[in-house]
Order: structure tokens, then sequence, then C-alpha cells
């Protein structure tokens, strides 16, 4: 089978500095687009330049750490895979235990106003490194053993991190995984039976793991007026804010949603409600095809990547920053109950922010690393 | 690399392709199922979902609470609240702001500085929707006016609040302090819990130290509202608790009839309560209108009344550090005493100076001037205290050594803050040794003691620390917790004050009799350098005058203070408690460039006892009738 993968490499004429610097332009101006929006954004969100500022400068820090990345060797990334999971996990561990929180849950770890940082986020990208190295050990496709242990890596984490609680990145640990393993091949019958399974243990989920509120939000999804000064809220609120946006949306800063209070969480988890009320329909229409031209991008660098290690960790963060705005936007939206994930590189938050740009510093390197 | 290890790596390649591929597709179709939502929404539904927002009734409103009151040791309102009307724009609903603008002019009256700093708030960063103030204090007629038209109207709003006021704004300037509108800094540092839906916060004096208490806790009301954002209907309410009221030992009849005798001086005056330790009056002068800060002073105001030479807005009472001068005396004298480098017996020859052993510097002294026997009398302690001799502290300085003199002196509270209540004082300077060689990168000289001796070179006080050190002196060592709270509301405010400082013990109580005596001399003796206070009284002044040296003119033989430019005169201290036989009430002035402490700061403190020992409050006079 003589397949030619050069067909999609997209050859983009690279200027010298970009090749010097390891850097992929395409990518690297699509998220450039994406953090200008989404400063501009955040700004009629939270309504003060403060926020946008220290956005602004978290950003400035993120790009740093892709940069930074974007120069080493995918090789050395394999190298440090093991390593870094091993710390992370420990990290994840020591904040169960001298963690220090913030509105009743317990994710930083640092010393408070010097230096603090969510050990949970290194684990989404040290988990999917890990499991992607464990996978090119051997030959493709895994077998079942392997998969279980795959799973088994992916799941203590996120296990770990539930436990502060924080859901939502407990779940972009597993979905991390899990692309990694779809990516490498897994077969489909491990992938209808693990399907099978995870239907069959819902209900031990539900009445195990999910603690009340949790609950309280997947039930809120199906019937949001049950309670609509309380769960219901938010969920109630966001879709007036989005379906008053209309086509055209009511212009920039004129969202009466979104300005009049109306809207809580308006700059973090539900800023696309704002999004869509001032920019409407067409406004996240271009927003979802930037977000997709993005992911189509990093799968391209996936596919050309040097070897079967670059090729599925590329391919597994990028899809990864999909469950982010699939997740976001579908919370928002009313089509998936509510969980703290952020819609990336615009929703207010400095960790998630500096997490993804490492990630695509990731990509870059592999992007960047070619000959071999 | 083997061909079979080639043919296996091509064969993976392949299949992480085929994946790859596979999840793109899945996501494409994700993405169009996230737009088919989108367009259920915003397009489907749409009407629906404006209708919804157009009646978005339900909206959780803070309910900021009412700011503590604050009274007088007598009960009468120093700081309240009063209901205001006011008229703001919410500028994203107005159409036409120059046309609005006009309208208005013809409705309600508005002057260059309302619109002006109207125009100036508009410009600042603010949440969209927020409305923007353009006049308080509208009138009845004004209100109806505005109501009549308000179709024509769009995002004029009118907002009842209450705002604070100040019913003696000047005279309890900075005392009181004021409250302001918070401004960005603050918002970020302040709890946003607590402040919700508060504009204003203490910026300084009691406003500012009783802040937390003042505030109370801001309710909550879920409401029902129009579109336009007026309120249909209360859902549920969670009320606010007021501020703590605070009753204070200020007196309005005393720090009036204080700042009055200031006559627009600039100075600074404290008086303390010896039975309780209450400060009863707390006046620096120049001052200006509190209330100007609650309504937003005119820009062009506030420039010139920062940029004044005469510093308004500096504190003097307690922010105002000057060189205590001869005030200091009996407190060193006291030091010498317990060291035992003098004796009330001692006598000294004074010759009109005092020279260091060893040393060319001369250091004069002009009160055997006075003295009809002229040069080279021989004088003791008490004295000394009354002519106020240099050459008797020279030397007593010199033979007591500056840790004897620092530690007398740090006992009655001077280099150090021991009131519990008043908003950021300064803490002065008692000069040691490491000080002087930390600060000043040179060692400490016997000069340096020999100067500390008559309260000039590196010592500095406030007025606050100068009358707090006499109130104890006239409590005879028995320190207190200089305050301004009487009571409140709030108890917790009571039990939250420090216990008194260690009280100053002698070793002869005997010292204080003999103190106080002496200081009896200064205004109700022959030679007393404050006699002229001593004019129709009909009770005993224990006094002390000073005059602190504004810049050095002690190697001139003559110099006429009338002469010298008004800003280089000394400044003029007077300290004191009376009566002498019950001590109720101790205080200290300080008139910058006021030249002499007998002649300009005595009368202010004369005026002072007056008011506080012989005009008796009414409620209490009433009572006795």
């Amino acid at each position: 089978m003589s397949l030619r993968l050069d067909a999609l490499a997209l050859s983009v004429p690279t200027s010298g500095w970009a090749k010097r610097l390891h850097l992929d332009v395409p990518l690297l101006l699509m998220i450039a687009a994406l953090s200008a929006i989404g400063l501009v954004a955040l700004y009629s969100a939270s309504g003060e330049m403060y926020y946008v500022q220290r956005q602004a400068a978290r950003l400035g820090i993120g790009f740093v750490a892709l940069l930074v990345l974007a120069q080493l060797d995918p090789r050395t990334i394999r190298f440090w895979s093991l390593p870094v999971y091993v710390v992370g996990l420990v990290f994840v561990i020591m904040v169960l235990f001298v963690g220090t929180g913030a509105m009743g849950a317990t994710r930083w770890l640092g010393i408070r106003g010097v230096f603090m940082f969510q050990p949970a986020e290194i684990m989404k990208l040290g988990a999917p490194a890990m499991l992607a190295w464990y996978l090119t050990r051997r030959e493709l496709p895994p077998n079942l053993w392997q998969v279980i242990v795959c799973l088994v890596m992916c799941l203590i984490p996120a296990f770990l991190v539930v436990q502060q609680p924080d859901l939502g990145t407990a779940l972009l640990i597993i979905a991390s995984g899990l692309f990694v393993v779809f990516l490498a091949g897994m077969s489909w019958w491990y992938i209808g039976g693990g399907l099978l399974l995870a239907v069959a243990a819902f209900p031990a989920l539900w009445l195990l793991v999910l603690r009340e509120y949790q609950k309280q939000r997947i039930l809120t999804l199906f019937d949001p007026e049950k309670d609509p000064l309380g769960s219901g809220w938010n969920i109630i609120q966001s879709q007036t804010a989005i379906g008053s946006g209309g086509w055209e949306g009511k212009g920039y800063l004129m969202g009466t949603q979104s300005q009049l209070n109306f809207l809580p969480e308006s700059h973090t988890d539900f800023i696309v409600a704002v999004m869509g009320e001032e920019f409407g329909f067409i406004g996240l229409v271009v927003l979802l095809c930037l977000y997709l031209a993005i992911a189509a991008r990093g799968l391209i660098i996936a596919i050309n990547g040097r070897d079967t290690f670059g090729r599925l960790l590329a391919g597994g963060l990028t899809l990864t920053f999909f469950v982010y705005v699939f997740v976001n936007v579908g919370m928002v939206s009313g089509i998936l109950p509510v969980v703290g994930v952020p819609l990336p590189l615009i929703s207010y938050g400095g960790t998630s922010v500096v997490t993804l740009l490492a990630a695509f510093g990731i990509i870059m390197s592999v992007a960047t690393h070619k000959k071999l | 690399m083997s061909i079979e290890r080639f043919q296996d790596y091509a064969r993976e390649q392949v299949l992480v392709f085929r994946r790859t591929l596979l999840a793109f597709s899945l996501i494409a179709l994700l993405c169009v199922l996230l737009a088919a939502r989108l367009f259920y929404l915003q397009v489907v539904t749409h009407d629906v979902h404006v209708a919804r927002s157009n009646n978005n009734r339900i909206s959780l409103q803070a309910l900021p609470p009412n700011r503590g009151l604050i009274y007088d040791s007598q009960g009468r309102l120093l700081a309240e609240n009063l209901p205001n009307h006011r008229l703001s724009l919410v500028l994203e609903r107005v159409i036409d702001l120059d046309a609005t603008l006009e309208q208005l002019t013809d409705l309600v009256d508005l002057s260059e500085d309302d619109i002006q700093r109207f125009h100036q708030q508009r410009q600042r960063p603010r949440r969209p929707f927020s409305p923007v103030p353009l006049k308080n204090g509208l009138n009845e007629e004004e209100i109806a006016r505005l109501a009549t038209n308000r179709y024509f109207l769009d995002g004029v709003e009118v907002e009842a609040n209450l705002m604070r006021s100040y019913p003696h704004g000047e005279i309890f300037a900075h005392a009181l302090g004021y409250v302001g509108r918070i401004n960005s800094a603050e918002r970020r540092s302040l709890d946003n819990r607590l402040y919700v839906g508060t504009e204003y916060v203490g910026k300084s004096g009691v406003e500012r130290f009783y802040e937390e208490a003042l505030l109370g806790k801001p309710g909550s009301q879920t409401v029902e509202i129009n579109a336009r954002g007026q309120i249909l209907r209360v859902l549920d309410q969670t009320l606010p608790e007021p501020g703590a009221d605070l009753q204070l030992y200020l007196d309005i009849d005393l720090q009036k009839a204080t700042y009055d005798a200031f006559d627009g001086r600039r100075g600074g005056a404290v008086a303390i309560d010896l039975e309780t330790g209450g400060i009863v009056a707390m006046v620096s002068s120049p001052s200006f209108d509190a209330n100007q800060f609650v309504v937003g002073f005119n820009s062009a105001d506030y420039a010139a009344m920062q940029s004044d030479i005469d510093l308004p807005f500096l504190n003097r009472a307690t922010r105002g550090q000057y060189a205590p001068a001869s005030t200091i005396k009996p407190f060193l004298g006291f030091a010498g005493l317990e060291v035992g480098s003098t004796s009330w017996d001692q006598r000294i020859e004074d010759p009109g100076f005092f020279q260091l052993p060893n040393d060319d510097r001369i250091f004069y002294d002009w009160t055997w001037r006075i003295r009809p026997e002229g040069r080279g009398a021989k004088i003791g302690m008490a004295q000394a205290i009354q002519e106020s001799s240099n050459t008797f502290f020279y030397h007593m300085a010199y033979n007591t050594r500056l840790e004897g003199l620092h530690d007398m002196l740090d006992q009655f509270g001077l280099g150090r803050i021991t009131t519990a209540d008043v908003h950021n004082p300064a803490r002065g300077i008692n000069p040691t040794r490491e000080w002087k060689r930390e600060r000043h990168g040179y060692s400490w000289y016997a000069g340096d003691t020999v100067n500390l001796g008559i309260g000039q070179g590196f010592m500095l006080t406030t007025p606050m620390q100068m009358a707090i050190a006499t109130a104890v002196m006239g409590r005879h060592g028995e320190w207190f917790t200089p305050r301004l709270l009487k009571d409140s509301s709030d108890d917790s405010l009571l039990e939250a004050l420090p216990e008194p400082p260690p009280d100053v013990a002698l070793s002869n109580p005997n010292h204080w009799q003999r103190m106080e005596e002496a200081l009896v001399g200064v205004v109700h003796g022959p030679r007393g350098t404050a006699r002229s206070l001593a004019q129709g009284i009909d009770y005993q002044i224990v006094g002390k005058t000073g005059t602190a040296q504004v810049f050095s003119i002690e190697n001139f033989e003559d110099h006429d203070s009338d002469e010298v430019d008004e800003r280089m005169r000394d400044h003029a201290w007077f300290v004191g408690y009376a009566p002498r036989d019950n001590p109720r009430i101790a205080v200290a002035v300080l008139v910058e460039n006021g030249a002499s402490g007998g002649r300009v700061a005595g009368p202010i403190a004369r005026r002072m006892f007056d008011q506080y020992l012989l005009e008796a409050p009414l409620a209490q006079s009433g009572g006795q009738q």
C-alpha cells in the first residue's frame, strides 16, 4: 500500500527565522489570532482592563514555554517522558496532603504568593507522553495487556485529581491518554468492549464516585427549569445569552445578559456565552472554524512526524485540545453537563493557558524536527 | 535498518495515519454537532431567547449596609448619612449624549463643575451599563420634573442613596478623616463580598481606622426587574447589617474653640482627658472641608489645595514632627534626677553659655538677660524650668548621658506610637547611638547629647506625643491607653483596645510634686516664660513653653524674630495640664513659625483650658440646676 503522505504536508514557504526557532508558521499565526480574540472577548466579559492585562501576561509566559519546548528534539521529549510522568504523579499525590486550596478545592502546590502551580496540569502533558513512550517501545498495534497498562497509567493520575476535586482536569487526562492509545491502533474490539464496559460501569460510577453536586449538574442538563434560580441558573442564563445573540449578535460590549451580570462566571468557563451574545452565530461559527483549523494543522503535523512517538504525542495533544473546545462549548450551550473545562486560550485562567501553549510547543517540536 | 523492521515501520505509519484521519473526521463531526446546537439556539429558537433576555427579570442585587454613625463625647453627631437623590446616566442606553445633557440642563440645575466632573468620570474605566453620576442632591422639584419627562430621557436614572455627611467638616477633617469613592486599586485589595454595592471607603482618620466596624455587612435581594432595570417585585431578601456606631472622646466645643484659636495659623493641638486618657481634641490647622471628598472635589480646587504651601491635608497633630525644644525639659529633668546627675538642690553657675571640655564649640543661652543679677547667677532646676534656662540643661544632659535621657523619654512614649486607634500616626524620633549611625553614618557626639538637652538636634515629636507625655506627667507617671473611642454599639471594639504601657515609676515620688511646683511657676511665677497666661485666671496651669529653632541661629549674637522671614521663624510650643489641684486635661499646642511659645502657643492652650474647665457642657450644667 503506497500512500502519498507528503500530499498532506501543506508545504508552506518557511522563512529563515521561523525555521531557526523551530516554529510552524500557520499554527503559530492561528494560535496568536485566537489569543487576540480571547483578550478582546475577555475585556467585554470582565469589564476590566485588569483581567486583560493579567491574561496577556500569562499568555506571554505560555508563549515562552512554547518557544522553549519547540527547541527540544522529540527524542529528548521521549527520553524525559517517564521521569516527568513519575515526578508529576508524586506532585499530584503531594497536593492531597500539603496542597493549598481555594473555594473548596485543593489544587495548588508551592509557596503562596511566591510560586504556585497545579500539578494536575503537568499530568495533562505527562500522561500522553508516558503512554506514547510506553507504546512505542513495542510494535504497534498494542495488545490487550498493553492497553490495560495504558488505561491504568492514565486512570491513576485521573483518580488522584478527582480527589482534589477537579473532575474537568481528570477527564482531560483520561481523554489525552485514550487518544494516544486510539491513534496507536488499538483494536476496534477493545474499543467496542471498552464502551460497553463504560456503559455498564456508569451506575457504579454514579453511586460511588460522583459527588452530589456533580450528579446535580448532570440532572440539570436534562431539566434546567426544575431549579431555575439554583443549579439551573447558569445553564438557562448562558443559553439565553447565546440564543438572544441571533445571527449577528448584539454588538461588542452591548450584550445585556453579559453586561448586566445575569451571566455568572462570564469571564472564565462561560465566556463563549458572552461571545455568542455579542458576536452571534456567525461569530461563533468563525470561532469554531478557527479551532477546527488549528486541530487540522496539529493532526497534519502529527501525520508527518518523524517517528511514531512524535506522531502519537502530537496527535494525542491536538485531539485533547479539541476536547476542551467541545466540552466547553457543549456545556455552555447545554448539550453536556457543567464540568470545569475552560475554553482554550480564551477563558480567563492562568494554568490552562500555559499548559495549552506548552502542548503546542511539543507539537511544533514534532513539526520542525524532521530529518533523521 | 533491516527490511523487516522497515516494513513494520511503514505499517505503523499507515496505521497511525488512518487512525488520525478517522479522528479528524470525528472532530469535524463534533464541530458540526456544536454548530447545529448553536444554530438551534441562535437562529431557530432565537425569538424565544430574545424574549427571555428582554424579560430577564430575576436579578440578584446587593443591598449595601448603612455606615455606622460617629458621635462626639456628648452624643452629638460628627458623621451621619443623609438621604440623597442622584442623577446619573447609563451611557450605553443614551442615544445622543450632548442632546440628553442639554435636555437635562433645562430640567435640573447643572453647574459647570457637575458637567466637568461627569466627563472626567465618564473617561475612567468602568463596567459597561454602570451608571455615571451627574449630580448629587436633587431636590423634590427636580425629581418630579425628571419623572414627568422619563420617557424622553433614555438612559437617565435617578437613584436614592445615603451620603456621608460631616456637620463639622472643617474642624474635624483631620481627626475624623473622611470617606471617598473607592478607587480602582482599592477595589482590587478590598474584599469584594463586603463592598458589593458600596461606593465609599474610609480614607483617613477615624473613618479609616474603624473602617471594618463602620462598614457593616451587605445584604442581598433577588428581585424581578424589567428590561430598563426597574425593580418590579422583591422575591427574596437578606437585610444588610448596619455598621457599628462609634462615640468618640472628641468634644465639639473644645475642638471648635481650639480650631478657632488657631485663627488660620499653621499648627496642631491635642488635648487629653486626664481621668480617662481619651483624646478630647485633635486639631490641625489649616484644614479643609471633609464633605468635599464625599461629593467629589472639583479638580482645580483639589490641585490648588494639594500644592498649597500651607499643606492643609497634613494632619499636624499626629503627622507633623517637630523638635520639642524646651517642652522636653521637665522629662529630661526626671532623667537627670533618676540617673543622679542632678538634684533639686544642685546649683550651677550660668555664664551665658556652655562649652564641652576640650571643644571650641560654644552653646549660647540668653536667659541671663532677664535676670536682675545678669550673667553668672547660680541657678537650680526649678528656676531653670521656669526661665527655661538652657545652660542648666546643657550641663545636666551632658552629665546624664544619652542613654539616661533616651530611656526616660521612651518611658513617656516619645519616639514610640502609644495611641490605640489614631490612624497612621508619626513615630517621631527619640535618638540612640545606633539610630544615628544607621541614619546618618556618624557616631553620636557629646555635642549631640548637649543639643538634646534643650530638645533640639535629632529629637522629633508630634503634638500628639507631647500631649500624651504631658498627660502621663499630670497623672504622676500612671499610664493610660490614649484613644479616641469612648463607646460603641460593637463591644468588641472596646475590648480590642490595647493595655496601657507600664507606668513611669520614679525612685522618689516627691519628684512629681517638685516638678509640678516648678512648672506652675512657668505660668504663675514672676519670671515664668508664660506668665502672661495667668491674667484673669482662677485656676492654676502646670505648663512649659518651647521655641523650636527652624534654622540654626546659635552663632548670631542678636536676632530679631520679626525681621526673620515668616517661614524661617521658630516654631512655638506650649504643653501643660490643669487645674493643678485636680488635673482634668492635658494639652500640647504647636504653632509653626509662631516664634514664641509663651506669646503664641500659650494663649491657644489657655483658650482650650478655659473651654474645658469653665464652660461646662450644656447637658451637665442643665443636670446640676
